[in-house]
């Protein structure tokens, strides 16, 4: 999805339709009420997360370490490591690993990464077909769509939407919106394309640096069936997944799913160690604007990210806007901290989709601190100049009567009387508050004037 | 025990009747209250959007109007968990720091500090209370829906302590309300949308009036009703514990 509009105007658009909002924010409040219920039943639930906010934090600390460690392991298991600085790099290894083969079509399972460096339009260019094999991201890459939220990828989707797709593009009759029906036609579509693919892309959930081991999980066990069945398996990953043994997986795998959508733990949790008799194995190693995050102090902890999107499903902005009007692969609150990173002028509007109400800090499983990293970045952007020069004439003319007592007192007259006696000036459709909601009723007194009146002022 | 009042500035222009109740609140208990005459606001609507380098004149003047206190008190969660968390000067470091530790939200106050177990009021009303989230999570004053832990609520406790008053359960005891300073403007369509919903939980409900320990939660839920013609009421918490 192309689009040079900013949240706000996204998120207004959405808003047109206020049932579809009630069903889009009613439906991922179910999810978030079902890890609530699987979260609450754990009493070490709390200790679980941070085990494993320390666990991500050590592990970032000595990045390069795990990541030697990780490459001699992987490389002792027979896996092909590869390095890439940017998208631009990992898209080019890709294409040259499945060149060299003569390999033309590939099937993918979920990866974020791969959404992030827009690895299928990339391999469209040189000739190479991409089929994502997630259900929900091959109904969004059918609809020719970003995914929406980074575990739910076609959560903004209705069954009934979804059957018109499948009808356009598998041969479903037209009108059947029957689950079942539908899921056993992506079944047979997807066997189909398994078996036939020589090359599949996984993503990575986990890189374990003791034993050079990937930890991909999934719900549907496509990732398995691509990888299982495919000559060469090239998994794909950002520099920050790796924790340091395997034991610490017994912390994420509690945590993960628990969080992303209320089930004890992913149906898949498959251990990629090393080829079978023939394959070939690759693991590229993404940085991709990480190392730079990592200097960022105040930003360096959200790459502690295990993509479980439970910040999303609590976000009452994100259930309420819809993942595309993030206009970023990764959406909601953690992709407004991530993607600012990547791109500050593009992203300089996502810091200010949130009203910082601080539940999705509250939800991580990793104990990132996701509202206050959204108050750092809208200072940082504000200082490097992406923000609106009239934002900025305005605030600074409020900072400056906020700071003398006697223009406060004057302008909150001024104010009150505006309100009272020409209400039209600010009760019409210029002012935004006014669109959807009544301005307070102006009182005859402020406190303070109240105050005098009483004759007791305190020292000041 | 000398507690200085502060009243956010919204407060004191359209909410004097909340500033009031809090005065009148902590009088009846005891307290000696005074109010500094040249407060003005704690710079929050700047430093949330973005603007922080710009609130060192309000910094200035807070710290000129409320060092010496042994108390400072307020009825907004959002402006004391402001004040706590950005209070700075370079002129007045420990003053700041000073006040960044003495400064409190009213309910708070009443709880852990005056440690009040009883209160002399009556409200035979059905009351929804909004967990307003700069004072939910931000100063913690009642259990957060997200974690695995024991529930408490400190405005609860003191609701709860006024006779005739019926609290109603909402759907969803914590969400936010969509204000969020310049959010409400712009971001309109999703504040709209939030705050909608959640007066719709409250209406659902039954609840009379909606209460809460931040004015401009209450504010927003506020203008909402009224655009709707409701006949349910906002309240701020300091009204109740203080009524007759």
């Amino acid at each position: 999805m192309h689009t040079d509009k900013k949240h706000a105007a996204l998120a207004d658009i959405f808003n047109k339709d206020e049932a579809r909002v009630n069903w889009h924010d009613q439906t991922l409040w179910f999810v978030r009420a079902k890890r609530d219920r699987l979260t609450h039943d754990l009493p070490e639930w709390e200790v679980l997360r941070d085990t494993a906010s320390q666990i991500k934090n050590h592990a970032l600390s000595r990045l390069q370490h795990y990541l030697q460690e990780f490459e001699e392991q992987a490389l002792a298991n027979g896996v092909q490591v590869h390095w890439a600085a940017d998208a631009e790099e990992h898209n080019r290894i890709v294409c040259e690993l499945l060149k060299k083969k003569g390999i033309d079509r590939m099937v993918k399972s979920k990866s974020m990464l791969t959404e992030e460096c827009h690895l299928n339009d990339y391999l469209a260019e040189n000739g190479i077909e991409v089929i994502d094999s997630d259900l929900g991201e091959r109904i969004v890459q059918l609809a020719k769509e970003m995914p929406s939220h980074i575990v739910l990828p076609c959560i903004h989707k209705k069954k009934e939407e979804i059957g018109d797709i499948f009808h356009e593009h598998l041969g479903t009759e037209a009108g059947v919106s029957d689950p079942q029906v539908l899921t056993e036609t992506a079944r047979q579509h997807l066997r189909d394309v398994f078996i036939t693919r020589r090359a599949a892309l996984t993503g990575v959930n986990f890189a374990v640096a003791e034993t050079g081991e990937m930890v991909v999980c999934t719900n549907e066990g496509n990732a398995d069936m691509g990888a299982h069945l495919a000559e060469i398996h090239i998994a794909s990953m950002g520099i920050e997944k790796l924790i340091p043994k395997r034991a610490h997986l017994g912390v994420f795998l509690r945590l993960l799913t628990r969080s992303a959508t209320g089930q004890p733990i992913t149906t898949y949790s498959s251990h990629f160690r090393r080829p079978r008799k023939g394959q070939e194995m690759h693991v590229i190693l993404v940085d991709n604007g990480r190392s730079r995050q990592l200097a960022r102090p105040d930003f360096k902890n959200s790459l502690k990210c295990i993509r479980c999107g439970a910040c999303m499903n609590t976000c009452p902005v994100y259930r309420r806007s819809g993942g595309h009007s993030y206009h970023h692969a990764i959406s909601g609150p953690i992709g407004s901290i991530l993607a600012p990173n990547l791109d500050m002028q593009k992203f300089a509007d996502l810091p200010f989709a949130s009203t910082l109400c601080g539940s999705c800090s509250n939800v991580c499983p990793v104990k990132i601190d996701i509202h206050n990293q959204l108050y750092k970045w809208r200072q940082e952007l504000v200082k490097a100049g992406y923000t609106d020069k009239k934002k900025t004439i305005a605030m600074k003319l409020m900072a400056s009567t906020l700071a003398s007592p006697s223009k406060f007192k004057f302008a909150g007259k001024m104010g009150r009387i505006t309100l009272k006696y020409a209400p039209f000036t600010v009760n019409n459709r210029f002012n935004p508050w006014y669109k959807g909601r009544e301005m307070p009723e102006p009182p005859k007194q402020s406190f303070r004037e109240w105050y005098k009146g009483r004759g007791d002022f305190g020292s000041s | 025990m000398e507690v200085a009042l502060f009243v956010p500035c919204y407060v004191d222009q359209f909410y004097p009747g909340a500033a009031r109740a809090t005065l009148e609140l902590l009088e009846k208990l005891g307290v000696k209250v005074s109010y500094p005459e040249g407060q003005t606001c704690c710079g929050q609507p700047m430093a949330n959007s973005g603007y922080e380098h710009l609130t060192g004149g309000c910094n200035e003047n807070f710290i000129k109007c409320f060092q010496g206190y042994d108390y400072i008190v307020s009825p907004s969660g959002s402006c004391v968990l402001h004040v706590k968390d950005h209070l700075h000067s370079d002129k007045a470091p420990e003053a700041s720091n000073e006040i960044r530790h003495r400064v409190f939200e009213l309910t708070e106050f009443l709880t852990d500090i005056l440690k009040v177990k009883q209160l002399d009021a009556r409200f035979p009303h059905r009351v929804g209370v909004h967990q307003s989230c700069h004072g939910q999570r931000g100063l913690m004053l009642s259990q957060m829906s997200e974690l695995t832990a024991s529930p408490f609520s400190k405005p609860g406790m003191l609701l709860n302590m006024v006779r005739d008053i019926e609290l109603v359960e909402l759907d969803r005891k914590d969400e936010c309300c969509g204000f969020g300073g310049t959010f409400c403007v712009a971001e309109e369509a999703v504040s709209v949308k939030m705050g909608k919903d959640r007066v719709a939980d409250h209406l659902r409900n039954g609840a009379e009036f909606i209460t809460g320990a931040d004015m401009s939660c209450l504010m927003h839920m506020e203008g909402i009703l009224r655009r709707n013609k409701s006949a349910t009421k906002v309240i701020h918490i300091a009204e109740i514990l203080n009524s007759k």
